[in-house]
């Protein structure tokens, strides 16, 4: 028999009207959009912007000091909210987005409920959000519209990224990448909304206009040192998690390549299908996976085109061709955490030209020890030239210490 | 590089963590160079020596860069040329040795490595948690109350090295700190210390590199300590042509620095002076600080008069006559002695820095009293506790020794009877005790990641030139302490370094510290979540809070006043000395007998068992002797050993016990490592009935780690990870012709948690073993996934990947071959409960105390749990394994997400303790592991929600098994007095 989920609380129907559902900040532009458009089906939501080492502090109060970084910080962010009255306790909610499988991150909902009892507000639902569906909450239920939508979100904010960081470190009015790229940000987040589904024509159409903007920005042709940033998810993402690492990559005048959040949604579907090659099992389970991979992907492929087609932007490269990178180095078996996503992403990005990179981690993160610091030395063998820093983060861990190994990692870039 | 430029001059200046370094060039030949500790006033210095070096720059246009970690700040602030130092160096040996095939460079707080392989460098630094070296040797220097000459010619001395620690400072230190309490000579402490700084090397930061060829060393320590030098080259195997220290090993930075500015645009000497000098006067930004400890001169004296309210009665010596009571507390770094009267008033009391020779401080002291005494006091009862409690007691015949938590508790419960919380913030342990109903209710110890507290302290004013009480009164008037975190003082080194960058002043640094020592306390080790939690009467002793920065910290913090005795530093003394006075009578050595007392220490090696333990023997004039450093009793020479049932030691032997056969199909390793010690049983009947012979690599010793260190790519890994390297190397060094240890991302299902996951490192590290060990490309490596929940889907993942093995194998081969592996896993399965069960039984019988020592499978290997299951039975516990007893009650609701195999057993096994008040609980934990980040927790709310002791023990490379005797004591005591 198994053991039943322990009881939580629920987010309800009636919660739905007049909650306000906070989310924590790992990646501004993409959560921001998709909140723009779940507000539109009566959610109320708000993004936690506020930074600083004291969210660490209150993290460590509240949770235990060995935990992962990103869920210190996670529950720093709520507990600081919670804490600084703006909210009343009696009509707030959380959200936290996870994954699920074997790593312990797949316990942050636990942690997070368990600090809430310690800080006296055992009655804020938390709402686990995962697309493997671990709970139920009657108020957040997620219709296929809505997950095509929030998908939209997705792919849009992507593309926003990979823009804005293909563009700001030659920038001639500086912030000009960022401001253009909020634009887009508050009118697609109304856009999304208003119609819930989106044809796929006017997405398209969306996606080459944005492309084009950006093409208008005027920039300088100088060139440019190219640091890809892979990691632990939250690290990689969040500017709170990682010290704002890519302003300083920018300030150091290199050009930030980070991989975007659909790649990772493609691993955690790809996992499914690698499950039935390696142990079997449900076919039609399988099936499921391999239609999601192919939608996904197909739309991933159209962005990356109108990308090319620009003739002034890189595409993506295409995921089908990064699930085989690993071979001879990791199995895509090793599923647990950012698994061998993070290693394909390091072969990518020196594939693409991008042989600087940074590979972020918190402190003693049990999956990086695998996939991201245990197969630098294989893909250091093979891929000559491979400008590889391994950065910790941690509460403890000190900017300065971080700063020179990046500046170390940058001064060899240019040999 | 510079041949292309006719008489140029250039600069360059390496500002490290602790000192800067100066140099004038001229067309490659060095004019001018210097070296001085910075003392935290980078700015001010690195002017200082610019000016100190006018005759050679004035006049004359020069290049001009800094580097070094603390040289970043500088350079920002004064807009001057800024190269990475590791990058400088990288440079400047291309450039004057180009045939060297690798650099090992040692600085203040970093240590880098580059490797030349042709074109192309490789260049490595430090990660977060390996710790300083050269702050590390210096810290170590104060330990053995030596200057760092001093050890370094010391260690050139030595007969022998122990094993120390090598991941950080700070489990170094609790290394050391035991030995030199036991008498190990320190001509051998000072060369082990060295060898972990090699070490440490090798595994943090070649990472999986052979250091080969020929190697150039350089910076500060490895330019000036000779004994370091000999241990590197020793180890490395190097010959000396291979060996390179050049002349300018102190300045390479700097010379690289002054290399790299020759393509930057000059600069003449007073611009250069007026921008550091206006950097040096502007006010740094204020960030990242906390409000001062105090708001006002008022609040200090109020502070002050409170505190000295807090008085301990006492009598002169000379006047009194009578009955006396002896307390020693020979702590980790301090030694304290107190001598009551009839009626508990103090008559002397006594507190040192050790100075790492605790017997002749005692001796010295105990002298003195007997003198002190003469005729008038007899002396009735003494007693010891603390760090060297063994030592001590044998040596001067002292009536009893105690454990130093339960010391403290009476010393406390003397002073105020209601106390209800006891923090004692010592040289290197915190330790806290919650009392309820007259009784130690739970305790806390620092783990090995967060001590050293109060003697980093020390160590960090003797640093920054001045004595504690000093450092300590400067922390009282600080306007704005910096916020230096709350995690191990290895970190704090670096963010005092980032905040010295920021022009932190000694005041603000001082209170600063303080802070972090009490955030430490409060959080890492009580894990408080309010000052409620605590109690309404706290008493705060140890050394540590004579420091009144850390003790209006603390009030702070908690937002209550607490009480801190006036002798807070000699309460361990004070509670041995009231313990003393169950006796009548005392065998203490007499003031002649003491006069003529000797001490000498000798190594010896243990060949009781496979564990070979180095054992200390020290002799006293007596005849006397003491054995430390054994993990069992057997090593005492005790005649009749008879061991209660251990189950660890129970499953040891079963494995051991598995034979196997020749066979046709060739010789499959196995790695006695991770899941292995597990599921060995199953993969053992499953290859002999598919005809391979199996060779199992043998159980680990520390030895089995140094074999596979060097291709250890994660630090910070846990050990039982690590540790399997060292089995790769044995098997193939055994001649197999494969090599198995299969990916299990699940584990075996028992269905008691949400899913049945193994660890992240127990599933995937063959992956990491593929990548890094080069020896395994030696043979076949095979590390298919598999998943092992029932023997249908063992049989179709084998099945899938019978290629990798033989494809000569059919399915009926397979079909049996999988079906034997169940057969054998499941009789393993039942006679571990069967041995756990009898265990229970014949502890109930013979009204023996039990103790679940609970982690993983692979605790019961000796070098992973390091004896520790040995020494609870030598305490008198019977032992048993989580997995032993678990089966006995059902599983366990938790609050957790419950999805990994091993991990529901915990649970489990910690209900079964809840349920039998025979039954306590310990529970292992490996350094690094990330999923015990949330059993802990767990297991700890299962116990204390039934009212049971949690006990948790830190596990790393650390033999030290000091720090573990005193828990599980304390936790026997905790017993006794309930």
């Amino acid at each position: 028999m198994k053991t039943e989920t322990p009881t939580y609380v629920q987010f309800t129907q009636e919660m739905k009207k007049d909650y306000t559902i906070l989310i924590p900040n790992m990646l501004p532009m993409h959560f921001k959009l998709i909140m723009s458009f779940m507000s539109t089906y009566g959610y109320h939501l708000e993004l936690l912007e506020k930074s600083g080492p004291e969210i660490a502090e209150t993290g460590l109060r509240y949770t235990h000091n060995d935990t992962c970084y990103p869920a210190i910080l996670v529950i720093g962010q709520f507990m600081d909210a919670l804490n600084s009255g703006k909210y009343d306790p009696n009509k707030v909610a959380l959200i936290m987005f996870q994954t699920g499988g074997g790593c312990r991150a797949s316990n942050y909902i636990s942690l997070i409920r368990k600090a809430l009892k310690n800080a006296g507000y055992p009655q804020v639902p938390v709402i686990s959000f995962s697309l493997a569906g671990i709970e139920h909450h009657p108020g957040f239920k997620l219709t296929l519209a809505q997950i095509t939508g929030m998908l939209n979100a997705v792919f849009y904010a992507d593309l926003l990224m990979s823009l804005v960081n293909q563009c700001r470190t030659y920038e001639n009015i500086p912030g000009s990448a960022q401001k253009l790229a909020d634009k887009w940000t508050s009118k697609l987040g109304q856009k999304l909304g208003r119609g819930g589904r989106i044809s796929v024509n006017r997405a398209r159409r969306n996606c080459k206009d944005i492309i084009s903007d950006f093409a208008a920005l005027p920039m300088t042709s100088r060139a440019a040192v190219k640091v890809g940033i892979v990691g632990e998810i939250f690290v990689k993402y969040s500017p709170l998690g990682n010290n704002n690492l890519e302003q300083f990559l920018v300030g150091e005048g290199a050009q930030v390549v980070v991989p975007g959040l659909i790649d990772f949604c493609l691993y955690c579907v790809y996992n499914g299908i690698e499950d039935h090659n390696l142990y079997g099992g449900s076919a039609l389970k399988s099936l499921g996976y391999r239609i999601a991979y192919k939608y996904l992907n197909h739309r991933r492929e159209k962005i990356s085109r109108l990308l090319q087609r620009s003739g002034r932007f890189e595409g993506y490269t295409p995921f089908d061709k990064i699930v085989n990178l690993t071979r001879g180095y990791i199995s895509n078996g090793a599923k647990m955490g950012e698994g061998w996503l993070l290693t394909a992403e390091m072969l990518e990005l020196y594939e693409s030209g991008v042989r600087n990179i940074v590979c972020t981690q918190p402190f003693g993160c049990l999956p990086n020890h695998i996939c991201g610091k245990g197969m630098m030395r294989p893909i250091k063998e093979h891929c000559p030239g491979a400008n590889i820093v391994a950065i910790d983060y941690d509460s403890g861990a000190t900017k300065v210490n971080q700063e020179n190994r990046l500046k170390l990692m940058l001064a060899n870039a240019d040999i | 590089m510079g041949s292309a430029h006719k008489n140029t001059l250039s600069l360059g200046l390496d500002i490290g963590s602790t000192t800067a370094k100066i140099i004038v060039v001229e067309n490659d030949n060095i004019l001018y160079s210097r070296y001085e500790r910075h003392f935290s006033q980078v700015r001010t210095k690195a002017l200082e020596l610019i000016e100190d070096a006018k005759s050679f720059l004035s006049g004359r246009p020069f290049t001009s860069a800094i580097s070094g970690s603390a040289g970043l700040g500088v350079a920002e602030a004064a807009n001057l040329p800024f190269v990475q130092e590791v990058y400088a160096t990288g440079q400047i040996v291309r450039q004057f040795e180009p045939d060297t095939n690798a650099v090992i460079e040692l600085g203040g707080e970093d240590a880098k490595i580059i490797f030349f392989d042709g074109n192309s460098i490789d260049e490595r630094m430090n990660g977060s948690c390996a710790g300083g070296t050269g702050a590390f040797i210096d810290q170590m220097a104060v330990l053995l109350n030596m200057t760092v000459d001093e050890m370094d010619k010391i260690s050139l001395q030595h007969t022998r090295l122990y094993p120390i620690a090598s991941r950080c400072g700070v489990f170094a230190k609790s290394d050391i700190q035991p030995l030199l309490n036991q008498g190990a000579a320190k001509a051998d402490v000072a060369a082990s210390i060295y060898q972990a700084v090699v070490n440490q090397t090798i595994a943090g930061l070649a990472q999986g590199r052979r250091i080969g060829g020929k190697v150039m060393f350089l910076g500060g320590p490895l330019h000036y300590c000779l004994g370091l030098r000999e241990r590197f080259v020793e180890t490395l195997c190097l010959s000396p042509e291979n060996a390179i220290f050049p002349e300018y090993g102190l300045f390479a930075v700097a010379l690289g620095a002054a290399m790299y500015s020759k393509s930057e645009s000059p600069t003449d000497f007073e611009s250069l002076c007026s921008s550091l000098r206006e950097s040096a006067n502007r006010e740094s930004p204020s960030r990242d600080r906390l409000s001062p400890l105090f708001k006002n001169d008022e609040e200090l004296e109020e502070f002050q008069r409170r505190h000295s309210a807090a008085d301990v009665p006492s009598e002169d010596i000379s006047e009194y006559s009578g009955g006396a009571y002896l307390g020693i507390d020979c702590g980790s770094t301090t030694t304290k002695l107190a001598l009551i009267s009839d009626d508990k008033k103090l008559l002397y009391t006594y507190y040192s820095p050790n100075q790492g020779d605790p017997v002749t401080l005692v001796k010295q002291q105990l002298i003195h009293i007997r003198k002190l005494c003469g005729n008038r006091i007899n002396i009735l009862g003494s007693a010891v506790t603390g760090y060297g409690e063994d030592l001590i007691r044998h040596a001067f015949h002292c009536d009893g020794g105690i454990v130093e938590t339960i010391a403290h508790y009476r010393a406390a419960r003397h002073f105020m009877p209601d106390v209800d919380f006891i923090l004692d913030i010592g040289g290197q342990d915190i330790k806290c005790f919650r009392i309820k109903n007259g009784a130690i209710d739970s305790i806390m110890l620092n783990e090995a990641c967060s001590s050293g507290c109060g003697s980093f302290i020390e160590t960090f004013a003797k640093s920054m030139g001045c004595t504690i009480e000093e450092f300590a009164a400067f922390g009282l008037h600080s306007r704005a302490p910096v916020n230096l975190g709350s995690r191990c003082t290895v970190f704090m080194n670096s963010s005092v370094k980032q905040s010295q960058k920021e022009g932190a002043s000694v005041e603000d640094i001082s209170a600063g510290l303080s802070i972090s020592v009490v955030k430490n306390a409060i959080y890492k080790v009580i894990r408080a979540n309010s000052p409620k939690e605590l109690g309404k009467h706290i008493v705060v002793q140890g050394g540590t809070f004579l420091n009144d920065a850390v003790l209006r910290a603390f009030e702070q913090e908690l937002g209550i006043n607490v009480v801190r005795p006036a002798i807070a530093g000699l309460m361990g003394a004070y509670g041995a000395a009231l313990y003393s006075m169950y006796f009548k009578t005392s065998s203490l050595l007499t003031l002649s007998e003491l006069e003529s007392f000797t001490h000498t220490s000798k190594s010896a090696t243990c060949h009781g068992c496979q564990n070979n333990c180095r054992l200390t023997v020290n002799i006293f004039s007596d005849g006397g002797r003491f054995i430390s450093g054994n993990q069992c009793e057997k090593g005492l020479g005790s005649k009749e050993y008879q061991p209660l049932p251990n189950l660890h030691q129970w499953k040891r032997d079963r494995i051991e016990a598995m034979r196997s056969v020749p066979g046709r199909r060739g010789k499959l390793g196995l790695p006695m490592a991770l899941g292995m010690y597990e599921l060995y049983p199953l993969w053992h009947a499953l290859f002999t009935s598919l005809g391979y012979e199996i060779v199992l690599s043998s159980l680990s010793t520390r030895r089995t780690y140094e074999r596979g260190q060097f291709s250890i790519p994660s630090d910070t890994a846990c050990y039982p990870a690590k540790i399997m390297h060292g089995h790769i190397e044995e098997l193939i060094d055994n001649g197999v012709d494969a090599v198995f240890y299969p990916c299990l991302t699940y584990n075996v299902d028992e269905h008691s948690s949400a899913n049945h996951y193994n660890c992240p490192v127990v599933a995937y590290y063959s992956e990491l073993l593929h990548g890094n060990m080069d020896s395994l490309k030696k043979v076949k490596f095979l590390y298919p996934y598999l998943r092992v929940e029932t023997p249908k889907a063992l049989f179709r993942t084998m099945w899938k990947n019978i290629a990798l093995f033989d494809s000569t194998i059919t399915r009926q081969e397979l079909r049996h071959a999988v079906e034997a592996g169940f057969d054998a896993y499941n009789l393993y399965i039942k006679e571990l409960r069967e041995a756990g069960e009898a265990a229970l039984k014949f502890a109930r019988e013979n009204g023996k105390r039990i103790m679940i020592l609970a982690g993983r499978p692979y605790h019961a290997d000796p070098e992973i749990g390091h004896g520790i299951d040995k020494l609870a039975t030598s305490l008198g516990f019977v032992v048993v394994s989580e997995d032993s007893i678990c089966h006995l009650v059902p599983p366990e609701r938790v609050n957790v997400l419950n999805q990994w195999t091993y991990h529901a057993r915990l649970y489990r096994a910690a209900r079964y303790a809840t349920e039998h008040s025979d039954t306590q609980l310990v529970q292992l934990v490996s350094f690094g592991c990330g999923v015990d980040a949330i059993t802990t927790d767990e297991v700890r709310s299962i116990l204390e929600s039934a009212g049971k002791f949690y006990t948790q023990i830190k596990i790393d490379e650390i033999t030290n098994l000091g720090a573990v005797r005193i828990r599980l004591r304390s936790l026997i005591g905790a017993l006794e007095e309930q």
